[in-house]
C-alpha cells in the first residue's frame, strides 16, 4: 500500500516501555494493591498426602475476633481445570485431599495476622488412604484411585502415535541404540509469589487483579466457578514478577478471594507464602525415558521409538497437553524418517505438575541429544558436524506432520562450533576439562487454542485520535519477557512513530480484546501479527487521507520519524500529528481491530493439534566445563548459545531471554529439583516436598553464572511479524544436554539424568575407576500398558496427514546391533 | 507474607542490664543481635520467645581490642568482622577471616553478628520448616515432636552445626566471654558446644556472649575452605578450619583442624595431632584427611548426598592444608568457593 | 515457650522513621518488620518479597548506607536510622545512573528484583567507584534473579559506574 523503508524502530537495541517503572519501584504487582476497606485472606492446608476429609469445624475460627468470613469446599461445588479434559480441581477440597498443601479451608479476616491466627481453630477430621509417590508406584497400584477419572487406575493420560513402520526400519538400521533418562522435576520459582485483589465495583460487577499469565482462559473459569455471567467479571492480570508457566493455570485461591468479595461486598486479598508456591507448581514434569534409536553407519537417523512416563502430580493441569509435548517435537531438529511415540501421565499424591518453560520438551530433549552424543562417540563422528549433516531443512515437513518454516538450526550450529573454537577443543582438552554441544527447537505459538473454538487467537484494537496519542488495547500479558514493548514497538514501527509516543492497554477481560496470553511462546507472533494488521489498516486511513494534501499517490506515502510524506518529495510532508488530524477529519473517530489466527496444521490425524505452530526458532549451544575428578565439582567455564530468533524486534531484551534461559537452564542442569520425601512407612504416612524454600531450592546466584556468549540468527520466518521468532522458552532446551555432553568430553563418565550433580559424577567416576559401565542414571523403564498405535503415514511415504492402517511389513532380516550405551 | 508471632520488646542499654532482664524472664526470654537466624525462625514458629531482649543498644559489644592477640566484641556484624584490618593482614587469623566472609550473603553479613553466629541454632531439613510442614511429618525431637527423623532410634537430636565461624575460630584457640546476672566466665570457644542437636550450647540461657579473643597466632597460618552449593546463600555442609604453626625448616610444631557441619557440634578432629613433627608432605596430607574423614559424621538432613558430603573431607582437607603449605590455590578457591 | 496474648504487648507502636531523607510518623503493629512497615503502613511497595526468610534479596533497602534485608528487620529498630528504598533514588524526574543502565541494558526483565538489586549496587559503587566484574558478582550475590541471568545485572552496574566516575569528573 505504501512505499517501503529501512525499519527504524524494529532490531534496534531500545529501552523498553516499562522499564521507568520498573526501576523506580512504580510498577505495581499484585500484592502492591490496595484499597479501602480491603480484607485478607488466608488458606487452610491439608498435611495430609491423601485423605477423605471427614469433618470440618469452622465454628471457632468464624468466632475468632476480626474474622469475617470462613470457606470450606461446601461452598464451591463446581470443579474446574485448564484443559476442558481435566476439570479435576476445586478452590477448596470438598471431599478430599489428594497432596500435602491440597487447601481445605480459607479465612477472610481483617488482617493477614489475623486470618493465619484463625486458620489454626479450624478443626478437620481426616482419614487417610493410601498414598502414592512416583509412576512406578502409580502403574503398581491402581487403587485407590486418586482420581476416579482419567485412562484406567491411576493412569491419567496414556497414548501412542506411529509414523511409519518403525520396528521395520529400527531393524535395518546399521545400529540401534537403547538409553534411558531421566529429568527430574522442577518448579519455575518466579521471584514474585502469587496474589490476587478480587473487588466489587461500583456497578456490582466483579474484578479480580491477580498475578496470571492467562488472564482469557482465568475469566472463563471464574465464570464457571462462581456461577456467574463472564459479562459480570473483569480479570486484570496485573504485571507479573516473572512467569515461567507457573501462573499459566487458574488457581484456587484466585475463585477464593472472588467468591469471599462477592459474598462481603468488600475487596479481598491474597499473597502466597514462598511454600505456597511451590505447592501451586505447575511445573516441570519428572519424565522417564527410553530412546530407541536407529542410525546408519555414517551418522544419518533411520527411525526412532520414544517412551516417556510422566509423573502429573495430583491433578490434570495442562497434563494432556504436557504429555503430548513429551514427543512431538523430537523430529523438528533432525531429519527423522520414522517416529513412534508413547506417552503416559500417571497421578501422584503431590503438588500438580503442568507447564514450565520449553513445556514437556526439555526432558526429551535432554534424552535425545545426550543419546545423539554417544551415537557420535560410537561412530566416531564429530557430535557437531553430525547433527549438521542432518539438519532439518527450511520449508519441509517432519514425519510426524509438523510443517517447519523459515529454520536457523545450521547456522545455530555453525556459529556455536566457530565462536566457541569446537574444533580445537572437543576431544582435545585436558582430563578434567570439556565442552559439549547440543541444540533443540522450540514453537512460536501452539497452533490450536486449549479450548476448540474458530475464534482469533489474538486480538488487538487502535486508537487514536487527534492529539496523536495512539492507544493500543490488547489481552496479552506482560510476565517479564517484554511483550508490551514487543506491541508498541510493531505499531511503531508501521506508524513510523517511536514507542514513547504510544500507550500500551492489556491483560484485562474487561477492556482488551482476547488474546489467548503468555504461553507455548505465542504472544510475539500471535499478537504480533494482529497488532500489524490493526497499524496496517490505520496506516491505510492515514494514507487515504494524506494523498491529496500532499499531491501522491498510495504508494509513495511513507510515515517515518514521525512525519508522513512523499515517497518521490520528502520535503512535502507533515507531522504524524497533522496527518491523523487529516484521516479524523476525513473518516471520524479513529480506530482499528487486527486479529490473528495460526495457519491450519498439515496433519489430519486426532491428536494432530499438539505441536503445530506458525513457525518454529532454533538454538544451539556448546558448554565448556571442569570438573574435578576428586570431587566430581562441576564448574562451568563459558556458555555459547546461538539463536534463531527470526529479526529481533529489540535486540537487548531478546538477548535478556537468551541468557535467562542458558541461566535457567544451567539451574535445572546442575541443581534444580522439586523433589518430595516419605518417611519410614511404619511410623508415618507423609510425603511432603523436601525442601520448599528459596534456600533449599538451589538456583544459580550472580557468583554462580558464568559467562554467556549469545548469536543471534536472524532468519525472518514469513508467518511472523518483521519475520520475529520466539526467544522466551527455546534458548533454554539446549542447555542441559549440553552440559551433559561436556562432562562426558571432560571425565569421560555419562549422566543420564538431570540435575548432575557432583555426587552423581563421582559415582561415575568411581565406576569408570573400577573398569565398569562409567554412566549414572535410570535402570530400568518400567511395564507401561501403552495403547495400540495411532498410525499415520510419514509424508515421505506418501500419506494424506490421516490416520491409516498399518500395512504388514515384511519381518525385516535385522542386519542391526544393538547396543545399549 | 511470612510473619512474626506476636512478643515483648526490650531494649537495654548495657550488658548488665540485658543480663538482669534474661535473669528474670527466664527461658521465655532470647537475646536478638542481627536477628538472622532468629526472626526466620521465629517466622517459621521454631522458636517462639516470649520476649526479644535486644543488644543493638547495648555498649560496647562491638569493641575490638588489638594488642597481644585480638579481641571482638560479639556485636560486631561479619561485615565488620571482615574488615577489620588486624584479621585481614594476618595469616594467622585468615581462617576466620575467609569464614566470615563465607557466612550467608552480602545483606546477611551487613546484619549477622559474630555472636549471632557463634549461637547459630543447629540446622536440619526436618527442622528449619514453616509450622505446617512440620505439622505434616507430626514435627520433631528438637521442637514439639517425638521422634528425630533423620534416624528415627536416635535418642537425641543431630541436626548440624552450621555456623562457619565457629570451626575458625577453635581452630585458632579462641575464648569467649559469658556474662550473666550472676557473674562472668571466660571459656574456650570448643567448650561452649556440645553434640547435641538441641542442646548445642553449654552456654546458660542467662548468658550472654560478649567477646572473642585470640591469642596471639603470630609464627601460624590458617584458613577456612567451605563447602556449599551455591556462592552465595547457603550455610556450609562442610566446613574445613586449619592452623598450623609450623618452624622455618617446614616442621609442624602445632596443627588444628576442625570441621563444620558434619555434627551438632564443631568437630576438632585428631587429623592435626598426625602432622606433628612432620612436613606438610602430599603423603602427610592425605593422612590427615583421611583421620579427618573418620570422624565426620554427616547425615541426610542437609543439602546433597551424605556419603558424598563424607567422600570429599579429605579433598578440602587436602585444599586447606596445601594452601597453609604455601600452594597456589587461588584458583581452585574461586572455582569452589566463589572467593578469591 | 508461651504464646503472647497480653493485649498490652499487642499495642501499636508508634515512632518517627526518617525514609528517604524525610521524617515521617508512623504507628504500626508491634510484630512487624520494616519491610512490612514500608509496604503497608508507609504505601512504599517498591520494596518487593520473595521469601521474608532471608533467602532472596528482594526486600533489599539501605539503612545508614548499608544494604540490609527489610523482612529480617525489626520495625521497632529502625527509629533513628536513614533508610533509603527505591523510591528516593531518583532526584525529581532525573534517574540515578543505575536507574538509567538497567532500563536501557535490559537490567530489569519482569522487575520484581530490580528495587533490591539497585539499592545494594548503589551500596556498591557509593563505596567502590570502579569495581571489577567480579566485585559486582559478589556484591550482588545476595539478590536472586529469575529473568536476566544476571548477566546484564552486571552489564548494568559496569555502565552506571561508567556514568557516575564521569560524572564525578565533569563537576570536579
Ligand atoms: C538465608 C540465610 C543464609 C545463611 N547462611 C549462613 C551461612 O552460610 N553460615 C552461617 O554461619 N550462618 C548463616 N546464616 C545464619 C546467620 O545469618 C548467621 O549465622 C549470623 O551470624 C547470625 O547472627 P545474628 O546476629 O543475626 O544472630 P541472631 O539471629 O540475632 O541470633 C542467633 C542466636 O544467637 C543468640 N544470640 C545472639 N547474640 C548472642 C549473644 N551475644 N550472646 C548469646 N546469645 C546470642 C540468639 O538468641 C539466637 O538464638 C544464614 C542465614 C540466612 C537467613
Ligand atoms: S535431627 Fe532429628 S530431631 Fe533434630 S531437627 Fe532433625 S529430625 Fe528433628
Ligand atoms: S524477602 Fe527479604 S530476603 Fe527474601
Ligand atoms: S528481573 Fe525478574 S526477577 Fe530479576
Amino acid at each position: 500500500m505504501s512505499a517501503k523503508r529501512p525499519l527504524e524502530v524494529v532490531g534496534q537495541p531500545r529501552r523498553r516501555v516499562d522499564a521507568r517503572a520498573k526501576v523506580t519501584g512504580q510498577t505495581l504487582f499484585a500484592d502492591d494493591l490496595s484499597m479501602p476497606r480491603m480484607l485478607h485472606c488466608k488458606l487452610l492446608r491439608s498435611p495430609h498426602p491423601h485423605a477423605i476429609i471427614e469433618a470440618i469445624d469452622i465454628s471457632r475460627a468464624a468466632a475468632y475476633p476480626g474474622v469475617k468470613l470462613v470457606l470450606t469446599g461446601k461452598d464451591f461445588p463446581v470443579p474446574f481445570g485448564i484443559m476442558p479434559v481435566s476439570q479435576d480441581e476445586y478452590p477448596l477440597a470438598p471431599e478430599r485431599v489428594r497432596y500435602v498443601g491440597d487447601s481445605v479451608a480459607a479465612v477472610i479476616a481483617r488482617d493477614e495476622k489475623t486470618a493465619e491466627e484463625a486458620l489454626l481453630l479450624i478443626e478437620v477430621t481426616y482419614r487417610a488412604l493410601p498414598t502414592i509417590s512416583s509412576p512406578e508406584e502409580g502403574l503398581a497400584q491402581p487403587m485407590p484411585r486418586i482420581h476416579d477419572y482419567g485412562e484406567q487406575g491411576n493412569i491419567h493420560r496414556n497414548q501412542s502415535y506411529e509414523f511409519g513402520d518403525v520396528e521395520a526400519a529400527l531393524a535395518n538400521s546399521d545400529h540401534v541404540f537403547e538409553d534411558l533418562f531421566f529429568y527430574e522435576g522442577d518448579t519455575h520459582m518466579a521471584l514474585e509469589q502469587q496474589a490476587s485483589l478480587a473487588s466489587i465495583d461500583g456497578d456490582g460487577k466483579l474484578t479480580l487483579a491477580t498475578s496470571a499469565q492467562n488472564p482469557h482462559y482465568l475469566h472463563r473459569q471464574l465464570s464457571l466457578v462462581l456461577q456467574m455471567p463472564a459479562s459480570q467479571i473483569r480479570v486484570i492480570a496485573v504485571q507479573n514478577g516473572g512467569g515461567f508457566g507457573g501462573k499459566c493455570d487458574p488457581a484456587g485461591h484466585e475463585m477464593v478471594v472472588s467468591k469471599a468479595a462477592l459474598m462481603l461486598g468488600r475487596p479481598v486479598k491474597i499473597c502466597l507464602t514462598r511454600q505456597e508456591v511451590f505447592y501451586q507448581h505447575r511445573g516441570r514434569h519428572p519424565v522417564l525415558m527410553k530412546f530407541r534409536t536407529g542410525v546408519t553407519k555414517d551418522g544419518k537417523l533411520t527411525a526412532m521409538h520414544l517412551q516417556t512416563l510422566l509423573d502429573g502430580g495430583a491433578y490434570g493441569s495442562h497434563g494432556p497437553a504436557s504429555t503430548f509435548y513429551t514427543g512431538v517435537l523430537t523430529p523438528v531438529t533432525y531429519e527423522l524418517p520414522r517416529f513412534k511415540f508413547d506417552a503416559c501421565r500417571v497421578f501422584t499424591n503431590k503438588p500438580a505438575c503442568g507447564p514450565k518453560r520449553g513445556h514437556g520438551t526439555p526432558q526429551p530433549r535432554f534424552g535425545q541429544e545426550v543419546q545423539l552424543d554417544k551415537i557420535a562417540e560410537k561412530l566416531g563422528l564429530d557430535p557437531a558436524e553430525m547433527r549438521l549433516n542432518m539438519a532439518t531443512k527450511a520449508n519441509s515437513l517432519t514425519s510426524n506432520w509438523l510443517g517447519i518454516g523459515s529454520n536457523g538450526l545450521a547456522e545455530c550450529i555453525r556459529q556455536v562450533v566457530e565462536r566457541s573454537g569446537w574444533k580445537d577443543k572437543h576431544g582435545k582438552l585436558p582430563e578434567g576439562r570439556g565442552i559439549g554441544i547440543a541444540a533443540s527447537t522450540y514453537m512460536c505459538g501452539a497452533g490450536v487454542s486449549i479450548y476448540w473454538n474458530k475464534m482469533p487467537h489474538s486480538g488487538v484494537q487502535l486508537l487514536l485520535d487527534r492529539s496523536g496519542q495512539v492507544t493500543v488495547f490488547c489481552g496479552a500479558t506482560e510476565v517479564g519477557q517484554g511483550s508490551d514493548d514487543v506491541l508498541a514497538s510493531i505499531i511503531a514501527e508501521v506508524l513510523g512513530i517511536s514507542t514513547s509516543q504510544i500507550r500500551c492497554v492489556t491483560g484485562d477481560t474487561g477492556i482488551t480484546p482476547i488474546d489467548l496470553g503468555s504461553y507455548s511462546s505465542r504472544v510475539t507472533i500471535m499478537m504480533g501479527n494482529a497488532a500489524m494488521q490493526a497499524a496496517s489498516r490505520v496506516r491505510e486511513l492515514i494514507t487515504a487521507a494524506v494523498i491529496e494534501p500532499l499531491e501522491t499517490t498510495p504508494e509513495q506515502v511513507v510515515m517515518s520519524q514521525g512525519r508522513v510524506f512523499a515517497a518521490d518529495d520528502p520535503n512535502k510532508g507533515m507531522s504524524f500529528v497533522e496527518a491523523v488530524v487529516l484521516a479524523e477529519t476525513k473518516f471520524g473517530t479513529l480506530g482499528t481491530v487486527g486479529n490473528y489466527s495460526p495457519p491450519k496444521p498439515p496433519g489430519k490425524f486426532k491428536g494432530s493439534g499438539v505441536g503445530p505452530s506458525p513457525a518454529y526458532s532454533f538454538s544451539a549451544c556448546v558448554v565448556e566445563t571442569e570438573v574435578d575428578v576428586a570431587t566430581g565439582l562441576i564448574h562451568i567455564e563459558k556458555v555459547w548459545i546461538a539463536h534463531d530468533i527470526g529479526q529481533s524486534i529489540n535486540p537487548v531484551h531478546v538477548r535478556g531471554q537468551v541468557i535467562g534461559g542458558v541461566y535457567m537452564g544451567l539451574g535445572e542442569a546442575l541443581m534444580e529439583e522439586q523433589v518430595f520425601r516419605r518417611l519410614p512407612a511404619k511410623l508415618s504416612n507423609a510425603l511432603v516436598h523436601k525442601i520448599p524454600s528459596l534456600l533449599e531450592y538451589k538456583t544459580l546466584t550472580s557468583a554462580d553464572m558464568p559467562e554467556v556468549e549469545v548469536m543471534l540468527i536472524e532468519e525472518p520466518d514469513p508467518n511472523c511479524p518483521f519475520g520475529a521468532k520466539e526467544a522466551g522458552q527455546g534458548p533454554l532446551l539446549p542447555v542441559m544436554p549440553a552440559v551433559a555432553n561436556a562432562i562426558w568430553d571432560a571425565v569421560g563418565v555419562r549422566i543420564d539424568e538431570v540435575p548432575i550433580t557432583p555426587d552423581k559424577v563421582l559415582r561415575a567416576l568411581k565406576l569408570k575407576r573400577a573398569g565398569k559401565n562409567p554412566r549414572v542414571g535410570p535402570e530400568y523403564f518400567p511395564d507401561v500398558p501403552y495403547p495400540e498405535p495411532v498410525f499415520v503415514l510419514p509424508p515421505g511415504e506418501g500419506g494424506d496427514g490421516k490416520e491409516s492402517k498399518k500395512l504388514e511389513s515384511m519381518p525385516a532380516n535385522s542386519l542391526a546391533e544393538v547396543s545399549t550405551s | 507474607m511470612m510473619r512474626l508471632p506476636w512478643f515483648n520488646y526490650r531494649s537495654p542499654k548495657s550488658v548488665a542490664e540485658a543480663a538482669r532482664i534474661l535473669a528474670a524472664e527466664g527461658r521465655d526470654a532470647m537475646l536478638i543481635a542481627g536477628g538472622t537466624d532468629l526472626l526466620p525462625n521465629m517466622k517459621r514458629r521454631q522458636q517462639t520467645p516470649a520476649t526479644l531482649v535486644s543488644l543493638r543498644q547495648v555498649g560496647g559489644l562491638k569493641d575490638v581490642v588489638n594488642g597481644r592477640g585480638l579481641t571482638l566484641g560479639a556485636g560486631l556484624t561479619l561485615s565488620e568482622v571482615v574488615n577489620t584490618p588486624a584479621l585481614k593482614d594476618s595469616c594467622g587469623y585468615r581462617a576466620l577471616h575467609q569464614a566470615a566472609a563465607q557466612v550467608a550473603s552480602p545483606h546477611l553479613r551487613n546484619m549477622g553478628t559474630l555472636g549471632g553466629n557463634l549461637c547459630l541454632d543447629t540446622r536440619c531439613l526436618y527442622y528449619n520448616q514453616n509450622e505446617d510442614w512440620r505439622r505434616a511429618i507430626d514435627f520433631c525431637m528438637k521442637c514439639n515432636g517425638e521422634t528425630c527423623w533423620v534416624a528415627t532410634s536416635s535418642k537425641r537430636c543431630m541436626a548440624v552445626s552450621s555456623t562457619d565461624t565457629a570451626p575458625a575460630l577453635i581452630s585458632l584457640g579462641a575464648k569467649v566471654r559469658l556474662v550473666s546476672a550472676a557473674g562472668d566466665r571466660e571459656l574456650e570457644l570448643n567448650d561452649l558446644y556440645q553434640n547435641d542437636g538441641t542442646e548445642y550450647l553449654t552456654r546458660q540461657p542467662d548468658e550472654i556472649l560478649t567477646a572473642v579473643s585470640l591469642p596471639d597466632l603470630s609464627g601460624w597460618k590458617s584458613t577456612y575452605w567451605k563447602l556449599r552449593r551455591r556462592g552465595s546463600f547457603d550455610f556450609p555442609i562442610l566446613g574445613v578450619a586449619a592452623a598450623v604453626r609450623a618452624a622455618p625448616d617446614g616442621t609442624v610444631l602445632d596443627a588444628r583442624i576442625v570441621l563444620g557441619a558434619v555434627s551438632s557440634r564443631p568437630l576438632m578432629t585428631e587429623a592435626g595431632g598426625l602432622l606433628l613433627g612432620g612436613k606438610l608432605t602430599d603423603e602427610a596430607i592425605a593422612a590427615a584427611g583421611k583421620k579427618a574423614t573418620s570422624a565426620a559424621k554427616p547425615l541426610d538432613n542437609t543439602d546433597l548426598d551424605l556419603y558424598w558430603r563424607k567422600d570429599v573431607v579429605s579433598s578440602f582437607v587436602g585444599y586447606a592444608l596445601r594452601e597453609i603449605r604455601g600452594d597456589d590455590m587461588s584458583a581452585t578457591r574461586l572455582r569452589i568457593m566463589r572467593q578469591l | 515457650m508461651s504464646v503472647v496474648t497480653d493485649k498490652e504487648v499487642q499495642r501499636r507502636v508508634h515512632m518517627t522513621l526518617q525514609v528517604n531523607g524525610e521524617e515521617i510518623e508512623v504507628s504500626f503493629a508491634p510484630y512487624k518488620t520494616l519491610l512490612e512497615v514500608l509496604r503497608e503502613d508507609l504505601g512504599l511497595t517498591g520494596t518487593k518479597h520473595g521469601c521474608e526468610l532471608g533467602e532472596c534479596g528482594a526486600c533489599a533497602v539501605l539503612i545508614d548506607g548499608e544494604p540490609l534485608l527489610s523482612c529480617l528487620t525489626l520495625a521497632v529498630e529502625c527509629e533513628g536510622r536513614a533508610i533509603e528504598t527505591i523510591e528516593g533514588l531518583a532526584q525529581g524526574t532525573q534517574l540515578h545512573p543505575l536507574q538509567e543502565a538497567f532500563a536501557d541494558l535490559g537490567g530489569a526483565q519482569c522487575g520484581y528484583c530490580t528495587p533490591g538489586a539497585v539499592m545494594t549496587a548503589k551500596a556498591l559503587l557509593d563505596k567502590e567507584p570502579s569495581p571489577t566484574s567480579q566485585q559486582i558478582k559478589e556484591a550482588m550475590s545476595g539478590n536472586l534473579c529469575r529473568c536476566t541471568g544476571y548477566q546484564q545485572i552486571v552489564e548494568s552496574v559496569e555502565k552506571a559506574a561508567t556514568c557516575c566516575r564521569s560524572a564525578e569528573r565533569g563537576a570536579a
